[in-house]
């Protein structure tokens, strides 16, 4: 049944966002992970998991921007290029849209890293991932 | 006194995912029943080596009238996604055990990092399974 194997491909495609949105990934590498042309791809996406696969490996990588910008004391430009983001103007856009204030404003409100101590890794990628935000406020208030 | 003894995972070909988690992952068969009188229901546990009393039931989605056929369309579609179990193995080695599984073909979603809690790294099963495996931090103090 193609019902089966069509998510599981999709999966692949986003296993490797997770693993390698350090790289310099694009959504044409995770159609091809995935083995479906790109318009496509993007289509199926969406359709499984609620979100384009651009705005996932975004917020992919904007998790774990905040995830260094808490637990390490590496600059914003050297955490932006170390999750995969090669424009430290955007990525600051970016991640000011997601979090509601700006990367330095962010590490600076945030308690020290043990406090996250034993969470393990995949439930802190999961929910801490930020929602993705466009600048067109047509989806209703940011905070629900 | 209450103790795990068994936990269920899903899986979509129970002899794909008796290969993978024996050949592969390197545990060991539990128990292998096929019951004619229950339709040819197969109970398929696996153990590891170390743990021989607590096992992971590697169990098939049953079709009508177990589970009716939407149902079980709903659990296959969550299983690709990801989205229907989770294990969590512990190592002495997280390094180690990484190489040694991929040596034998397992394709890892994520490589060995350090953790506030140890040192982990993840993969998936044929079926979709996430699957961490652990090299946990001994806690002092």
């Amino acid at each position: 049944m193609v019902f089966i194997s069509r998510p599981r491909d999709l999966l692949r495609a986003k296993d490797l966002a997770d693993a390698q949105y350090s790289e310099p990934l694009r959504v044409d590498d995770l159609a091809r992970a995935a083995g479906f042309s790109r318009a496509h791809f993007s289509r199926e996406f969406r359709r499984a998991f609620g979100e384009a696969p651009h705005s996932y490996l975004l917020t992919r990588r904007l998790e774990r921007a905040a995830a260094l910008l808490r637990n390490t004391d590496r600059s914003v430009a050297e955490i932006c290029f170390s999750v995969g983001l090669q424009s430290v103007g955007s990525f600051t856009t970016s991640f000011t849209r997601a979090y509601g204030m700006s990367p330095t404003a962010y590490r600076a409100a945030m308690p020290p890293a043990a406090d996250h101590a034993l969470i393990p890794a995949c439930v802190l990628r999961a929910y801490g991932r930020p929602r993705s935000r466009t600048f067109r406020e047509d989806r209703g208030p940011a905070h629900p | 006194m209450i103790r795990i003894g068994t936990a269920q995972l899903w899986v979509h070909d129970q002899d794909e995912a008796l290969e993978f988690y024996t050949k592969q992952v390197g545990m060991e068969v539990r128990s292998d029943v096929t019951v004619a009188e229950l339709g040819n229901f197969r109970w398929l546990t696996v153990s590891a080596a170390t743990q021989p009393d607590i096992a992971v039931v590697l169990m098939a989605i049953p079709g009508p009238p177990v589970m009716d056929a939407e149902t079980a369309q709903q659990v296959r579609t969550l299983m690709a996604k990801g989205f229907a179990g989770t294990i969590f193995l512990e190592t002495d080695d997280c390094q180690a055990a990484y190489e040694e599984l991929r040596g034998r073909g397992v394709e890892f979603a994520e490589a060995p990092e350090e953790r506030p809690y140890g040192v982990d790294a993840a993969f998936r099963d044929p079926s979709g399974n996430n699957i961490r495996l652990v090299e946990p931090r001994e806690i002092t103090g």
